[in-house]
């Protein structure tokens, strides 16, 4: 099921106008910047759908740079984020696309920090102020929101139960998980949505284990 | 988890519970929280959507001046006693477009499913609470049970404008209020369950057709009438009447005639209202160039 919680229907508390088009935009903006583990100094974002077409009267360019800023649906200051991020030296572009994407409301938006290190991550707003993300660096998975923790990794035997046995030592359960990979044996991703909050001691442990470059948590 | 209105309706009668409590069950078992943790919640939202209204009744205006003070002048007009209507209907319209006002000029709200429909819950709330007297608790069960009802729509169908017009988004949300005014009433599951359905078939094929994509015209008043309708709905199911229709099937039909939906109606400003000459020339205005195509002048 899309929706599970009745928060979910009876919220989210937010600066209007639209949860779709500003709340949903500002989580989609957030959920990047955390993905990115730092605020960016460079980002270019491509609208699609009627993100593209209705972006300026929903403020939708307002709430994904106020949600880059890690500004959360109801900060006051999502009303100045343009501002605020070039004050920050955040530099942003947008760009409005003709494709026509899965769904109305979808966003692509790059990332690049002072070396010039690029992350893309494309994200929908499926109603509501909730929020999927549906690609991080041309990997396809499914991200809600919800908490999560994110583990790139090499492709390579073993390391996803060396992943999962470390959760079960904390007795972290598992609620979904999904793996992906580009091409056999090089960069792979597993995306796992969990039921308890995740502890740091449990995240550093995830980061010593071998042939794991990344991980990153995802809270709601 | 109930997948839908049949299992929801069926849930509380076997239960002997309100609908809001099989909701508070269900947010219980799938966040982990605690039940205190969860009315609390509930009850922050609450307080915004007071707050929301409160403001819209003193007068707001949107930043490009397309609506705001609507509220205001039906307060005025129902002090004046001379409403055809009555003074609840009325001020459950005012109170929803006072929410949707603050909405537009991007005050704080909460989403009723979403925020353009944002009006239509705590407007039927706030109106019905002067007749009912309820206490705090039910008031917030109120949004429980409005939540279950959104929660099936949401899961079966959709709550997107984008996705399916605005029948979605304020047919949603009469939808959702019309089924917690029955049951605040003193209604039954099953009439919660038939004034929804009411409601929503009254708001199927409604289009999402925003004026230069702002939640402003015809958004306010829309909520307006979603309020008006789900008050009327929730009368009629306390009455007796049912939905020849099955509420289930009606969410249904909801999701199909969302689906064969043109885009230029689902929120893209291209059609319906957006796409009147007055509508052209208000985006115009306020973006400096027109947001249609040449292709549009030469049809």
């Amino acid at each position: 099921m899309k929706y599970r919680s009745a928060f979910d229907i009876i919220g989210p508390v937010m600066i209007g106008p639209s949860s779709s088009h500003t709340a949903g935009a500002a989580r989609i903006g957030r959920v990047a910047r955390t993905l990115f583990e730092k605020q960016p100094k460079r980002v270019v974002i491509s609208l699609y759908g009627s993100f593209a077409s209705t972006y300026k009267g929903h403020g939708t360019d307002l709430a994904l740079v106020a949600g880059l800023l890690d500004f959360d649906t109801f900060d006051e200051r999502i009303r100045n984020s343009l501002q605020i991020a070039e004050k920050a030296g955040m530099e942003v572009f947008f760009q409005t696309e003709e494709a026509v994407p899965e769904h109305p409301n979808t966003v692509k938006i790059n990332m690049f920090d002072d070396n010039e290190n690029e992350m893309e991550v494309i994200g929908i707003s499926i109603g509501g102020g909730t929020i999927e993300i549906t690609e991080i660096n041309s990997f396809k998975l499914k991200l809600s929101g919800d908490p999560a923790i994110l583990v790139i990794h090499r492709d390579r035997f073993g390391i996803i139960s060396s992943v999962t046995s470390v959760l079960s030592t904390y007795e972290i359960n598992i609620g979904h998980m999904e793996v992906a990979r580009k091409e056999k044996g090089e960069m792979a991703i597993m995306v796992i949505e969990v039921d308890q909050k995740i502890e740091d001691k449990v995240i550093d442990e995830l980061r010593s284990l071998s042939n794991v470059s990344r991980v990153i948590r995802m809270v709601e | 988890m109930f997948r839908n209105v049949a299992e929801l309706v069926a849930l509380a009668e076997q239960h002997q519970v309100k609908i809001a409590e099989i909701m508070i069950r269900q947010e219980i078992e799938v966040s982990g929280l605690t039940r205190e943790e969860i009315l609390a919640k509930m009850d922050t939202n609450l307080t915004v959507m007071e707050q929301a209204v409160e403001r819209g009744l003193g007068g707001v205006k949107s930043q490009t001046g397309l609506t705001g003070g609507d509220a205001v002048l039906l307060q005025n007009y129902i002090n004046s006693g001379k409403s055809l209507t009555g003074p609840l209907l009325l001020d459950a319209v005012s109170k929803a477009m006072g929410t949707n006002e603050v909405n537009a000029a991007m005050g704080i709200i909460c989403a009723t499913p979403t925020a353009g429909s944002a009006g239509v819950v705590p407007g039927t709330l706030f109106a019905v609470k002067n007749q009912l007297n309820p206490t705090r608790e039910e008031m917030i069960e109120f949004l429980f049970t409005a939540a279950a009802f959104g929660f099936v729509i949401a899961n079966n169908a959709s709550i997107s404008g984008a996705a399916g017009g605005c029948q979605a988004e304020v047919g949603s949300a009469a939808g959702m209020a019309a089924a917690a005014i029955v049951e605040m009433a003193g209604g039954t599951p099953q009439q919660s369950a038939e004034a929804m359905a009411i409601t929503l078939k009254n708001m199927l094929g409604l289009v999402c057709d925003p004026v230069a994509g702002l939640v402003e015209v015809p958004c306010v008043k829309r909520n307006a009438m979603g309020a008006s309708n789900a008050l009327t709905a929730a009368d009629m199911a306390l009455a007796g009447i049912t939905s020849r229709i099955p509420c289930d099937e009606v969410i249904g039909a909801m999701y199909a005639i969302g689906q064969s939906m043109p885009s230029a109606l689902r929120e893209t400003a291209e059609g319906g209202l957006a796409a009147t000459p007055t509508g052209r020339r208000l985006a115009a205005e306020i973006f400096g160039k027109p947001k249609t195509k040449l292709k549009d002048y030469l049809v």
